[in-house]
C-alpha cells in the first residue's frame, strides 16, 4: 500500500499531513518555521524525501529550507537571489517605470531528473535555478530579459512568477506564469522564452491581441499529454491543445469563471477541477457555498461537487497554489483555504472531508504519493 | 566579546536558543564589524538583517544600543564603549508597525524585558 504526504504552506508556518493509502486517519506535524510565511513546499520526484521550502518574512526576507528526510529535519540553504546584470524596470500599477526588486520566492519546482536541481519562481518576476541542492541560485535571465519585460505589470499580489510546469517528455520545455504578464514557454531549458498568450482576453487590456499583460492565476497539465494545458485566468478558464500557442475559453456553465486554482485528475487527462470564486473584488465563493467544479470533458461542461463541503456561510478563498492531486488508484483531490482548512476527496471529488480545520491561512498544497 | 540580542525568529533560524549571541570582533567594534562577525559565525543570518549585496539594513530592521537608535548610523561608526566591553548588548530589532513614536518607545525599553536580559 502507498502512503500520502501533503505539504501545506501557510501564512504562519508549514504543516505536513501524512496518511496511508486509505486516507482516513491523518498525522499532522508542524508548525515548521512557525511564524514565517511559507509560500510553497515541494518534494523531488526523484528523491521524495528531499523537500524544499520557501520561508519568508516582510522583516527578515527570504530563507530557503531543505530536508533530506521527508520533513523531519531541515537545514537553511542559500538565500541569495540576485538578478543578473542591471535589473532595469517593469511597470508599476500606475504604468510608471519601477525598478526590479527581489521580494520572495513564490514557487519551487524540483527537477524531474535531479534532486539537486530546483527552479524558483520569484517576485519581482524572474526564474532562478540551483543545481547544488539550494546552496546557490542563478537567474535564468532570458525570461526577464525578454523584450516585453519593461511592460510587465504587477497583479494585486505583486509581480510574481508563481507557476512552473516541466514537460515530462522533454525537460528542456517548461511553462511558467506571471501575474500579470501572462504565460511563457521555453524550449531550450530556460535560455530563451516566448509569450504564449494568444487567445486570452482580458477586459482591462485595451489591446485584445496584447502579447503580455494577462493575469494568469494558475496552469496545470497531465503528464501523459504535456501539450495540453489548462488555465485559470483572473477571469476565464481556458485550455490549449498546442502547448500554449492558442488558448480557447472553456468556462462553459461555471457560476463564475473567476478563481485561482485549477488541476487535473491523475489518471483522467480530460477531468479537471476548479474552485469558482465570486469576483476579483469579492474573494469568496458565490452564495457562501464552497463548491469544487469538475469537468470530465476538459472544460465547458461542469458539475458542482458539494458533498462534505460547507454550503452556507462560507467566505474563504482558495489561493492559486493550494490544490493538488495524489496518484493513488482512486485519485485523491486536495485543496486548502484561507480559513485554514485542508479538504480532501478520496474519490476524485465525489465526497469531501476536512483533514485539518484550523491552520493559519493556507497558501499552498502539494501532495506526494509514496511507496510504503 | 560583543553581546547581540536578536529577534526570536532570527534566534530560531540561527539555532542559538533564547539567550544573547556572543561574537568575537576583530579590530574596531562598529555596527558593520559586529554584523560581519555575526554573519560569519551564523551564515544562515546572511540576507535576513542586511541586503546580501549592498549590506544595507533591511527596511524593517532597526539597531539599538544604550538606549540610542543606531539604525541610521554609518556601519563604520564605532559602537559605545559599553557595547564593546560587553556590559550592554547591541539590539537587532524587527521594526514594530503601527506608529513611529510608539515603536521607538517600545524598542528603547526593549532591554528591560526580563526574558531578553
Amino acid at each position: 500500500m502507498n502512503n500520502v504526504r501533503v505539504l501545506v504552506g501557510t501564512r504562519k508556518g508549514a504543516f505536513i499531513l501524512t496518511s496511508d493509502g486509505k486516507r482516513d486517519k491523518w498525522d499532522v506535524s508542524g508548525p515548521h518555521f512557525a511564524g514565517w510565511e511559507i509560500y510553497h513546499l515541494k518534494g523531488s520526484p526523484v528523491d521524495p524525501n528531499r523537500l524544499y521550502a520557501s520561508q519568508s518574512s516582510g522583516w527578515f526576507g527570504q530563507v530557503i529550507q531543505r530536508s533530506n528526510d521527508g520533513g523531519k529535519t531541515w537545514d537553511a540553504v542559500g538565500n541569495k537571489f540576485v538578478y543578473e546584470g542591471i535589473p532595469g524596470t517593469h511597470q508599476w500599477y500606475d504604468g510608471t517605470p519601477h525598478p526590479w526588486e527581489f521580494k520572495r520566492v513564490w514557487h519551487l519546482e524540483p527537477s524531474l531528473a535531479d534532486p539537486d536541481t530546483v527552479y524558483a519562481g520569484v517576485e519581482d518576476a524572474a526564474m532562478f535555478r540551483t543545481t547544488d541542492g539550494g546552496q546557490s541560485w542563478h537567474e535564468l535571465s532570458g525570461l526577464r530579459g525578454h523584450g516585453s519585460g519593461p511592460r510587465w505589470q504587477p497583479g494585486a499580489g505583486g509581480l510574481c512568477l508563481h507557476n512552473i510546469l516541466i514537460d515530462p517528455k522533454n525537460h528542456d520545455r517548461m511553462f511558467i506564469a506571471i501575474s500579470a504578464a501572462g504565460a511563457f514557454r521555453t524550449d531550450d531549458g530556460g535560455k530563451t522564452w516566448q509569450p504564449i498568450n494568444r487567445g486570452l482576453r482580458s477586459q482591462y487590456i485595451p489591446d485584445e491581441d496584447a502579447e503580455v499583460g494577462h493575469c494568469v492565476h494558475h496552469m496545470a497539465m497531465h503528464a501523459s499529454r504535456p501539450n495540453v494545458l489548462f488555465m485559470q485566468k483572473h477571469w476565464d478558464v481556458l485550455r490549449s491543445d498546442n502547448a500554449g500557442d492558442l488558448w480557447t475559453e472553456v468556462s462553459g456553465n461555471l457560476p463564475t469563471d473567476f478563481g485561482f486554482v485549477i488541476d487535473v485528475h491523475a489518471h483522467e487527462p480530460e477531468t479537471i477541477y476548479v474552485v469558482p470564486i465570486k469576483s476579483d473584488s469579492e474573494h469568496f465563493p458565490p452564495d457562501g457555498k464552497l463548491r469544487v467544479y469538475r469537468s470530465r470533458t476538459g472544460g465547458n461542461e461542469w458539475e458542482p461537487l458539494t458533498n462534505g463541503l460547507p454550503q452556507r456561510d462560507c467566505y474563504v478563498n482558495v489561493l492559486r497554489d493550494a490544490m493538488a492531486v495524489d496518484s493513488l488508484d482512486r485519485c485523491g483531490i486536495y485543496f486548502g483555504t484561507t480559513g485554514g482548512q485542508v479538504y480532501m476527496s478520496p474519490d476524485a471529488g465525489d465526497t469531501w472531508k476536512p483533514v485539518v480545520r484550523d491552520l493559519p491561512a493556507v497558501v499552498s498544497v502539494e501532495v506526494q504519493t509514496l511507496a510504503s | 566579546m560583543v553581546r547581540v540580542v536578536l529577534p526570536a525568529h532570527l534566534r530560531t533560524l540561527a539555532g542559538v536558543g533564547s539567550g544573547d549571541v556572543l561574537v568575537d570582533v576583530h579590530g574596531e567594534v562598529t555596527l558593520g564589524s559586529v554584523l560581519d562577525a555575526l554573519e560569519a559565525r551564523h551564515p544562515t543570518l546572511r540576507g535576513t538583517i542586511r541586503d546580501h549585496q549592498t549590506l544595507k539594513r533591511r527596511a524593517f530592521i532597526r539597531f539599538f544600543a544604550c538606549e540610542e537608535d543606531l539604525s541610521h548610523d554609518s556601519p563604520d561608526t564605532p559602537l559605545p564603549d559599553a557595547v564593546v566591553s560587553g556590559a550592554e548588548p547591541l539590539y537587532v530589532v524587527g521594526a514594530i508597525a503601527g506608529g513611529n513614536h510608539t515603536s521607538v518607545g517600545r524598542v528603547l525599553n526593549y532591554k528591560t524585558r526580563p526574558h531578553e536580559t
